[in-house]
């Protein structure tokens, strides 16, 4: 994985030097709390409903055990004991004093990490496929253009005061797993006929309370015109997104109002100014940055064989496991769902035990994914008993992936001061709901997301089945929506009708997965179904 | 306190800048000031005549003043820009990094801290036209490219 050489070092202490003297100008007064929140925003500050927030970037998911380790640390220290990784790959931490937050972003810049502009109106953290690097489905390892994008959007003069947040991601693969297309700018790693590889830009996608899918602005990028494309694209939205309204003021409303055209045509126009301007570093730079992301020194003689008597293990080598492009491994993923839990959330121990495992089982590195768990990307096959028995004896072995236990929630109303509802009791009643009935498995894969406002931090849109809560006269309500889907064929959900109160949503839930089971064809998961029959005979058994 | 930072050894335009519309219309006026709103490349035949070219904040938080600057350098223009209204400290290293050489707040700076905040970044990550060597061009030493 990528590591600082003295400049990027230079950099992150830099801008822990800068924090600190903000922080002590706004402690004595010399900045207001208005001139002061867009500066601690861009260091990942939140001020929520009984503390500060603080978000640290896990640049497109990838750390090792270091870092890890660094994090637990944190939780133990400044935190509550437990650290809360997000749908943007990154781990929050929600009791955090301001004070305090100097020395941590020390802490952090002294293992490569930071909070840098995982807040505020900026480039945030790039995501990128939590598999990367492992997958035997991905053209080449996406990470180190979403790097080279890294260095160029941290402090980019020209892109801190942009019209609201941006969101870019970087995906090599012919599977998105990454909800490519529901980001600001989705970039996709591609060969085109002359077998050069290059960049498909998609623009204006996003969440939120208007939901778009990005449409393709451009199918091919030169690498060595990476950034000059995306500096045009940003000066664009920087110029001429809106700023009258912080709800129309995301890109995908300046996409959807100039036309897709239109848009296109004044980045292209921006695009042959900017080449002319010598804004690209050179190809050895992205050469330079590749050779940190070299495979591991994997066992070429690693068997395949794998002992399945044991019948709870095969059940999480099933349900957990992923294909790895390398003979004798697999990618493991860590369930940070377990019956009950808060989705995502780790203790300081498990955050440890995990970065101990890393080490030990899979070359020293760990992936957050956008469905708030950890990815343990090469794990020899040989390993992984031995590894889940560990999991399993520190509550890390939910067998549960992709099903409908493995919820993605926003911290809702118990946390967050934007919130209309609590998403984190409702994720946990419907864990314990198919955990008693004993459907999950049945099921198979099936995404369901709860948001606990519009704002839609927990994806709801892009569930198959989605939750969003919002406030009924003073009430918590929750909407059910069936049929979204954040993959290659990405689509929105829609919503079944009136909304239902906590208890009742778990009801719905359920019998939106009775119709399924009803109705599936062979083969089918529950999308699929949905796609084929419609929203119809799901109403009428949700209604009854 | 610090009402006005300038960068130039060049004496200031004395003539008060006009609004863009104005400008445009009557264009023997030297010194021009931008909204946030005004397109920046309307002014791109008209950079020789101009001596001073204000870009108005009315809110720290609209960044559009950095983008016009930036397009008023790239295009070659080597008089003042002055950054005018809600310039806080905290932007002025950014501001510097677009071109901005003058700077003219709405409230005078405290001299030391306008002072570190200039002198924060020892390095920079972009090529900005702003002189500077961005790391990737000091990892990357010309003759070592191609």
């Amino acid at each position: 994985m990528y590591r600082y050489d003295q400049y990027d070092q230079a950099m992150v202490d830099t801008r822990v030097a800068e924090f600190r003297d903000q922080t002590r100008r706004r402690l004595e007064g010399k900045l207001t709390e208005d001139q002061f929140k867009p500066l601690r925003l861009q260091n990942g500050l939140y001020l929520q409903l009984h503390a500060y927030m603080l978000r640290v970037a896990v640049p497109y998911g990838t750390l090792n055990s270091a870092q890890m380790h660094v994090l637990a640390n944190i939780a133990d220290k400044y935190d509550r004991g437990y650290g809360h990784f997000t749908t943007r790959q990154n781990i929050q931490y929600n009791w955090i004093k301001l004070e305090d937050a100097p020395d941590i972003l020390a802490d952090l810049a002294a293992v490569e990490m930071h909070a840098i502009q995982t807040s505020g109106n900026c480039i945030r953290n790039i995501s990128s496929d939590q598999f990367a690097g492992a997958a035997g489905d991905e053209l080449i390892d996406p990470r180190p253009y979403a790097e080279l994008l890294r260095q160029w959007s941290s402090f980019h003069p020209e892109f801190l005061t942009l019209p609201r947040k941006f969101k870019i991601c970087v995906i090599a693969s012919e599977t998105d797993r990454a909800a490519m297309k529901l980001h600001d700018i989705g970039i996709r790693i591609v060969k085109n006929a002359a077998g050069e590889i290059g960049a498909a830009f998609y623009v204006g996608g996003g969440m939120g309370r208007t939901p778009m899918i990005a449409p393709l602005i451009r199918d091919f990028v030169p690498l060595d015109q990476l950034i000059t494309y995306s500096e045009a694209c940003l000066r664009v939205y920087n110029r001429y997104g809106r700023r009258d309204n912080k709800y129309k003021a995301r890109i995908k409303i300046l996409v959807h109002e100039l036309g897709k055209e239109e848009y296109t045509r004044q980045v292209e126009e921006e695009f042959a100014h900017l080449l002319t301007q010598g804004i690209e570093p050179p190809i050895a730079e992205l050469e330079r940055i590749k050779a940190h992301f070299t495979d591991p020194a994997f066992d070429q003689g690693a068997s395949d064989d794998l002992d399945l008597s044991d019948p709870a293990f095969a059940l999480w080598v099933a349900r957990n496991t992923v294909a790895h492009k390398q003979p004798g491994y697999v990618i493991a993923n860590i369930s940070l769902k377990p019956v009950g839990g808060i989705p995502g959330d780790a203790s300081a121990a498990q955050i440890h035990l995990m970065a101990d495992l890393a080490k030990e089982y899979s070359f020293d590195e760990l992936r957050v994914t956008h469905a708030q768990n950890i990815v343990l990307p090469h794990v020899k096959k040989a390993d992984l008993h031995t590894l889940w028995q560990k999991l399993d004896a520190a509550g890390l072995g939910a067998a549960n992936l992709d099903t409908v236990e493995d919820i993605i929630a926003c911290p809702g109303l118990d946390y967050c001061s934007l919130a209309n509802a609590r998403s984190i009791p409702v994720a946990q009643k419907i864990s314990q709901r198919f955990a008693a009935n004993g459907k999950t498995g049945e099921l198979g894969e099936l995404k369901l997301k709860i948001s606990g406002c519009i704002n839609a931090c927990g994806h709801h849109h892009a569930g198959h089945i989605g939750i969003l809560g919002v406030d009924k006269k003073g009430l918590e309500n929750y909407q059910l929506l069936l049929g979204g889907c954040e993959g290659d064929d990405t689509s929105l959900g829609k919503i079944t009708g009136p909304g239902f109160t906590e208890d009742g949503i778990v009801d719905a839930v359920e019998k939106a997965t009775e119709v399924y089971l009803a109705e599936r064809a062979e083969g089918e998961r529950f999308l699929d179904t949905y796609r084929r029959i419609g929203m119809e005979k799901f109403k009428e058994a949700i209604y009854a | 306190m610090l009402d006005h930072l300038r960068f130039r050894e060049d004496e200031p335009a004395g003539a008060p800048a006009v609004t863009v519309d104005a400008f445009l219309t009557q264009t023997n006026a030297a010194a021009v000031r931008i909204e946030p709103g005004d397109d920046a490349r309307s002014l791109l035949p008209f950079l020789e005549q101009l001596r001073l070219v204000e870009v108005n904040f009315p809110s720290f938080g609209d960044g559009r003043g950095y983008s016009s600057a930036r397009i008023l350098r790239e295009a070659g223009y080597q008089g003042e820009l002055r950054a005018v209204g809600d310039v806080l400290v905290d932007q002025l290293s950014h501001m510097r990094r677009c071109g901005f050489d003058s700077f003219l707040p709405e409230k005078p700076f405290d001299p030391e801290d306008a002072q570190a905040a200039l002198n924060r970044w020892p390095e920079v990550y972009q090529a900005t036209g702003d002189g500077r060597q961005p790391i990737w061009a000091k990892r990357h030493p010309a003759n070592e490219r191609d």
